[in-house]
């Protein structure tokens, strides 16, 4: 007993043992509760219909993202009663597997996004975003006006599906090489747009914001709000559960 | 000679290389960003060349004293910097609380969206107004407890400077819309490598003046401040693992995904809480609060198993954030189970702190400084029973998504973070600056108030509002249906939110009463004032009853 | 070895090993020897500047 006490007298005056323990011990909790999560393979179950995102819901999302759209809005419908009423089928891990980073959110200032997709009309959406109350009396929510006027300077779609093929996300180099086409492709009606639905399937092809002239930062935002929720088909696959 | 123009060469390559990238920036704010590490460097090489004494001339403006046994210079701009970016962060805070009581605040303009200003308030809360605090005590109490000046001054320096400019990349690049979209992780790549630099210095300062110290035994509020600093390199460094999108510009996309970016995120988000305003901020009570008890603590016993049980319960509790997402089962028992028994070690440093009072309950009557720091541990064991209880599964179905946790989260860092950081600062300030006291104690005595009354109108206008809205959008009514569309809820919050921005107008007037009273405490001023301790004495009646009233001669 | 096997180690004798090593530490923090030593650290905030802080400095320094 004495030599232990000797050696916690030994740790109470030796910052490098003592960084090392503290450390150590602050680490266990990690390694036990996030490792499995990258090899276990029942995290994620595999479901009909996932695709990463096409260029311009990706460029959507990324303004949804430099807007601060999470701090008031979840995309993430818990399995209760009511949420699933309210806002559709609760969230499968597979549907956020090419969300870099996930927007699962902490905070309902607004309703739940997860499914929001195709549930209001284009119309709507842009009246709202421009001004919220014209359409939601009571709603608290900033408006966008300027995403209509200004036009998308996404930067080049090819270097960001490079950015995100290296962490994980399956582009094809077909992909990759129409991206910065794709982007245009997807908001423009006169657009020969057959490829582009064949290499990302249930993607919307169409002019978003009302002004077909010009690809406005509000086509892709509203291009990302529309496909939300509607990769996987709940009504018709068999029930694709996973062990929750 | 040459060492100078070395340090000022590598200054003036630096900004060239930033100058260059601005050019070449593939983004506006990239470009922004560039120029502003260009003009920070200029600064540091203007520094370095010009033989003045900046110093010198820095103590004149702050009226600082000259250099005394410790190194405490940076511990002055850290106490100035920490009072700043208070006020610014609260200052946000109350705006951004107005806003979602009045909408039409968000001025239609892209830069004064509720999105882009709620990660600045965030962030200029934890991270400058709490980050400076935390640096500045830890330089202060390191130097007393180890009896020995700080290691490598020269980087302590930097470790300040360099933090400032971090925050100020990160609060420029927040309202430029710069952002990864994680809550508390908001900065985008390029701003988390330059605070890892920062950070590593910061470790080599302080473990550098520990291992210089005269005293052999390590205080236990360094113990607190070690594991926070390491835990923070590990925490910041694994969550925000990310692909540039361009070396030139500010975009970037997480390492991970989904189920997994989600965990290891409130594992960052939850130890953020943890380690960085609990175990810091739980070393500058285990200095300040027996230094101006003048007690030692009440069981350094006890505070050596609250260490150890803290650091070891807080890491997993995570994943209660994650509560019946799509997050495995198994993991979020883990962080419920976890984040319960949290509770015990939480109370064990609440007990210890306050029991340092036993046999001195006067002080909180007569000492301010003192009631502040009772009631920011009082706070401390209210937030951390309520955040067990909040991780409980059945009971965040309900509080998960509202108010709730705003509310949980504002008692914890509006009571215990913000009430033991103006206790920390209004003990140092006359200290810092040789002065015999504060400029005044009942301005002190105001703060106290203002701040108290200000946290209960928040808290409980937080849990009306948030406990409200989860049983409102649960309400079914007797056909079957969802009773309240969400619309109606958010119409039913409007009361509770204007209640909710006054408590924060009194939060933020009683920092205002500090801000005058460290800057004139600063100055040299004393305030004439009676004394907070002012039992009745009156000398006329301090004599025996001896003398009898002159008899009335008799007729 | 897969993880299930890990799972069940961790929730039974995992978790009891961790459980009495944390008591054992606690006993250990606790002991009756260690007062002496707690005390001086405990006041070793207060020691005037120069002045040594630890009654037992010669015993046990280095």
């Amino acid at each position: 007993m004495s030599s232990f006490a000797q050696k916690h007298k030994k740790l109470e005056r030796n910052v490098t043992l003592l960084a090392v323990a503290a450390f150590a011990v602050v680490a266990v909790g990690g390694i036990v509760e996030i490792a499995p999560l990258f090899w276990i393979d029942n995290t994620i179950e595999k479901v009909e219909g996932m695709r990463p995102y096409t260029p311009l819901e990706l460029a959507g999302r990324n303004i949804y993202m430099r807007e601060g759209c999470y701090n008031c809005h979840s995309q993430m419908v818990r399995p209760f009663r009511d949420e699933v009423e309210r806002y559709g089928h609760y969230s499968l891990a597979a549907e956020s597997m090419y969300d870099h980073p996930f927007q699962w959110g902490s905070k309902r200032t607004g309703p739940d996004l997860a499914r929001v997709g195709k549930r209001y009309s284009d119309e709507w959406h842009v009246q709202h975003l421009i001004d919220p109350r014209s359409v939601v009396p009571e709603s608290i929510m900033p408006g966008y006006a300027f995403l209509a006027k200004r036009e998308l300077k996404a930067g080049d779609m090819t270097a960001h599906l490079k950015a995100q093929r290296t962490v994980g996300v399956p582009y094809s180099d077909d992909d990759i090489a129409k991206a910065n086409d794709d982007l245009f492709a997807q908001a423009d009606p006169e657009a020969d747009t057959a490829d582009l639905l064949a290499r990302y399937p249930k993607a919307q092809a169409r002019d978003f914001d009302g002004n077909p002239a010009k690809l406005t930062e509000m086509d892709a935002l509203v291009a990302y709000l529309q496909m939300l929720g509607t990769l996987v088909d709940f009504e018709s696959a068999a029930p694709q559960e996973i062990e929750r | 000679m040459t060492g100078l123009t070395m340090k000022a060469g590598i200054w003036l390559i630096l900004a060239i290389l930033a100058m260059l990238a601005s050019a070449l920036a593939v983004d506006s704010g990239f470009a922004v960003h560039m120029v502003i590490v260009a003009l920070a460097a200029l600064l540091a090489m203007m520094g370095t060349l010009r033989s003045a004494d900046w110093g010198g001339i820095a103590r004149g403006i702050l009226r600082m004293p000259d250099e005394g046994h410790y190194d405490d210079d940076p511990v002055r701009w850290g106490v100035i910097a920490t009072v700043f970016w208070g006020m610014a962060g609260f200052l946000a805070g109350l705006f951004i609380a107005l806003q979602l009581a009045f909408p039409a605040l968000n001025l239609g303009l892209e830069y004064t969206s509720f999105g882009r200003l709620r990660p600045l308030h965030t962030s200029a809360v934890i991270f400058a107004f709490g980050g400076n605090a935390l640096i500045a005590t830890s330089f202060y109490v390191v130097q007393r407890t180890c009896r020995a000046r700080l290691a490598f001054p020269g980087l302590a320096r930097f470790v300040f400077w360099g933090y400032q400019l971090f925050i100020v990349l990160a609060a420029t690049g927040y309202l430029l819309g710069i952002t990864e979209a994680r809550e508390y992780a908001e900065p985008e790549w390029y701003v988390d490598l330059w605070l890892t630099i920062v950070w590593v210095a910061y470790l080599a300062v302080f473990v550098g003046t520990i291992v210089k110290r005269s005293e052999p035994h390590i205080y236990v509020a360094n113990w607190f401040y070690l594991s926070f600093i390491l835990t923070i390199a590990m925490l910041h460094i694994v969550n925000n693992l990310s692909m540039p999108v361009s070396l030139l510009g500010s975009k970037s996309y997480s390492a991970f995904a989904g189920v997994q970016d989600a965990l290891t995120q409130w594992w960052y988000g939850h130890n953020a809480v943890g380690f960085f305003l609990t175990a810091g901020f739980l070393a500058m009570m285990y200095y300040f609060v027996p230094k101006q008890a003048e007690r030692p603590i009440y069981s350094y016993r006890l505070s050596i198993i609250h260490f150890w049980s803290l650091i070891f319960l807080y890491i997993w509790a995570g994943p209660h954030h994650l509560h019946y997402t799509a997050l495995p089962d198994w993991a979020q028992t883990l962080g419920m189970v976890f984040s319960v028994m949290l509770w015990m070690p939480s109370w064990g440093g609440m007990i210890n702190g306050l029991m340092t009072l036993n046999g001195a309950w006067d002080k909180v009557r007569t000492d301010p400084i003192i009631r502040m720091m009772v009631m920011a541990l009082a706070f401390y064991g209210m937030s951390t029973f309520e955040g067990p209880m909040l991780s409980i599964k059945s009971v965040n179905s309900l509080s998960h998504y509202t108010d709730w946790t705003i509310g949980h989260v504002h008692s914890g860092a509006l009571g215990w973070n913000g009430m033991i950081t103006f206790a920390a600062i209004y003990y140092l300030t006359p200290r810092l600056w040789n002065r015999n006291r504060l400029y005044s104690l009942r301005m002190v005595n105001w703060h106290f108030w203002l701040a108290t009354i200000g946290i209960v109108f928040y808290a409980s206008s937080m849990w009306v509002s948030g406990i409200m809205q989860g049983l409102m959008w649960r309400e079914y009514g007797a056909d079957g249906y969802l009773v309240y569309a969400f619309s109606d809820t958010v119409r039913a919050m409007f009361p509770m939110y204007v209640l909710r921005a006054f408590g924060g107008l009194l939060y933020l007037a009683g920092a205002v009463c500090m801000v005058i009273n460290v800057w004139r405490t600063i100055l040299g001023h004393l305030r004439e004032e009676a004394p907070m301790s002012d039992a009745a004495f009156d000398p006329a009646k301090d004599r025996p009853i001896t003398q009898k009233p002159a008899a009335v001669p008799a007729e | 070895m897969n993880y299930n096997d890990l799972r069940h180690f961790a929730d039974s004798y995992g978790l009891a090993a961790m459980v009495l090593l944390y008591f054992c530490l606690c006993a250990w923090a606790f002991r009756p020897g260690s007062r002496r030593s707690n005390q001086d650290a405990a006041h070793l905030i207060f020691a005037e500047d120069g002045e040594p802080a630890t009654h037992d400095r010669k015993n046990d320094h280095g």
